[in-house]
């Protein structure tokens, strides 16, 4: 669906050269569900952006929908569907018309355009809304509004933008539904870029993590939480059962770290699968009379996979 | 599998199929209906040039004095008025754009497929659906009061304010673009070049009277012409050079427009 080589960007502030994107690889296939992930002014919209023929890339190549970006934007533009972080419905129209007028846009003839329209608001639940103006629809009224917009000529591949910020969370889950129904239901590929670790952990499949306009990581959470961060046991022991539990802790696991404690020592270790380790390592300390005071097991977040790759948390970046 | 390469096709066959005309009307359309579902304010914009035409039409009558009735006085500034609510309406466009520019619905649309040039002159024709009822209007009501009707001449002078109006509509959104980041330098812009336009065409009063440098400045003025030729046909005569010069400022217009307006859009990076 995508195949990107070197796609570099960058643009002229001042005197200065700012790298926006640089060099980006990437191959999306079919019927994917990828989130960009990075802070704010990591390159994630810029690249978006290009994908979406909407900003010329200064250097590389990008394929997408089988068609090149640079050589006919238009033919880009027909097949895909893009729906950008702010309000895609005109303030001042109303919502059939803006539907209707997306369609003919998109060079559906009048009739499919009705049909199409009046799909999507059953779909997206905005059923009754047609005669409404759009600037008096709620906040998720109007990004329902704007999928609806993004999907009237039933992209293949659909592109979002920080689909969800500044969203509360429950229209956030309800915006997800929708996406995921889409997905299921017509196998639509889909590249969304979002700053929500939450969001790209608990509902992209491959996350792609950029930092400074390059792509450092790019696998499914899970695996990348995995090899990044690993999950980490904590037992805390008091001092006579240290050396016992350093022989274990040995065994069970690596990257070992001890920290003095109220009432003893925590005694931190990476394990490949915790929930599974967890009742083996305290079993094996028990066997050796070594009593456990407190034990944790700590799961990595993608936060940790970000801090791990750059040194920076992405917590800090994002509320920046 | 089968179905996608299908779908595929079908969509390749719909993008062969677009045209300029059909973006241009297409966009048309979506900006005419804002008008179509809020006529009040197209009500409410007749109220300016219907003002001028009422209460400074006595005055110009009064002060031109010996003879000339408000009937003859209208025959010179009713035209005046036409090309004036022209110049009000295509060169404040631009703030529309600003705010669709803004809200994000510009972006939205410029993912579609639709032509560049398409987005701009469907826009800046738009501009022209109220103006043709406006000075219609206009000139209806001022007959009663003594204004000589000649439709097949005011037909014309529509017609080249039409062509000029898509050049002055086309310039307005190039400066949209241009000033996206602040809202003020539009209208800034805006209004210290429109008055000085208006005043130097001889919309209002004329120019003969006016000093020599005023009348040099008057002659660069594509708008000299425009307001020329259109007092010409408006009081129903064809065969005059000022109609021709008319035509010519207003193709030119329009092209210088259309350049500098597609090429912002094409340019810029929102």
């Amino acid at each position: 669906m995508i195949h990107t080589h070197q796609l570099t960007r960058t643009f002229e502030s001042g005197k200065e050269t700012v790298e926006a994107v640089r060099g980006i690889d990437l191959d999306v296939a079919e019927g994917e569900l990828v989130a960009f992930l990075g802070p704010n002014g990591a390159g994630k919209s810029t690249t978006l952006r290009m994908l979406t023929s909407l900003l010329p890339p200064t250097s590389g190549t990008a394929t997408v929908a089988g068609i090149d970006v640079t050589a006919d934007p238009a033919g880009v533009r027909g097949r895909i569907g893009y729906i950008g972080q702010k309000d895609g419905a005109g303030h001042n129209y109303r919502v059939w018309d803006e539907l209707l007028m997306q369609g003919r846009f998109y060079g559906l003839d009048k009739k499919r355009a009705a049909e199409r329209a009046e799909e999507l608001l059953g779909t997206l639940d905005l059923d009754g809304m047609q005669m409404r103006k759009v600037s008096t629809l709620s906040g998720g009224q109007k990004r329902r509004l704007d999928i609806a917009l993004g999907l009237i000529h039933e992209p293949a591949l659909l592109f979002l933008d920080e689909p969800s910020t500044g969203m509360d969370p429950q229209n956030r889950a309800n915006l997800w539904d929708h996406i995921l129904r889409l997905r299921k239901e017509f196998g639509t590929t889909i590249v969304l870029t979002t700053h929500y670790l939450e969001e790209a952990d608990t509902m992209a499949e491959r996350v792609v993590v950029i930092d400074h306009g390059q792509i450092i990581a790019d696998d499914t959470a899970d695996a990348l939480k995995a090899e990044q961060a690993g999950d980490r046991i904590t037992v805390t022991v008091n001092a006579e059962d240290l050396p016992t539990t350093r022989e274990v802790v040995a065994q069970a696991g690596t990257e070992v770290e001890e920290a003095p404690v109220d009432g003893g020592t925590a005694v931190s270790f990476r394990v490949d699968a915790g929930p599974v380790a967890l009742p083996g390592v305290l079993h094996a300390l028990g066997d050796k009379g070594v009593a456990v005071k407190a034990a944790t097991l700590k799961q990595p977040t993608l936060d940790d996979v970000f801090l791990n790759l750059t040194g920076r948390s992405l917590r800090e970046g994002a509320e920046a | 599998m089968s179905t996608a390469i299908i779908d595929s096709a079908a969509t390749s066959a719909r993008i062969a199929h677009r045209s300029l005309l059909g973006d241009i009307a297409s966009v048309w359309t979506r900006e005419t209906l804002t008008i179509l579902r809020d006529p009040f304010s197209l009500i409410f914009s007749l109220v300016q040039p219907l003002v001028f035409l009422g209460l400074f039409g006595p005055l110009l009558a009064g002060v031109a004095g010996d003879g000339l009735g408000f009937g003859s006085t209208l025959q010179f500034f009713l035209p005046g008025v036409v090309v004036m609510i022209t110049m009000f309406g295509t060169s404040m466009t631009g703030a529309n754009l600003q705010f669709e520019i803004m809200t994000g619905a510009f972006e939205r649309i410029l993912a579609t497929p639709l032509s560049r040039p398409a987005l701009l002159m469907g826009r800046a024709l738009k501009e022209l659906t109220p103006l043709v009822i406006q000075a219609v209007i206009i000139t209806l009501v001022a007959v009663p009061f003594g204004f000589d009707l000649f439709p097949a001449h005011i037909v014309v002078g529509l017609l080249i304010l039409g062509v000029f109006g898509v050049g002055v509509g086309a310039l307005s959104y190039a400066l949209a673009i241009a000033t996206r980041k602040n809202e003020w330098a539009f209208w800034a812009v805006q209004q210290s070049l429109l008055f000085p336009l208006l005043i130097l065409s001889g919309m209002m009063l004329p120019l003969e009277t006016g000093p020599d440098w005023m009348q040099a400045l008057s002659k660069a003025n594509p708008l000299t012409y425009i307001v020329d030729a259109e007092r010409v046909l408006f009081s129903g005569t064809f065969d005059d050079s000022a109609v021709v010069y008319g035509f010519i400022a207003a193709i030119v217009t329009a092209a210088v427009g259309l350049w500098v307006g597609v090429r912002t859009v094409t340019k810029t990076v929102l």
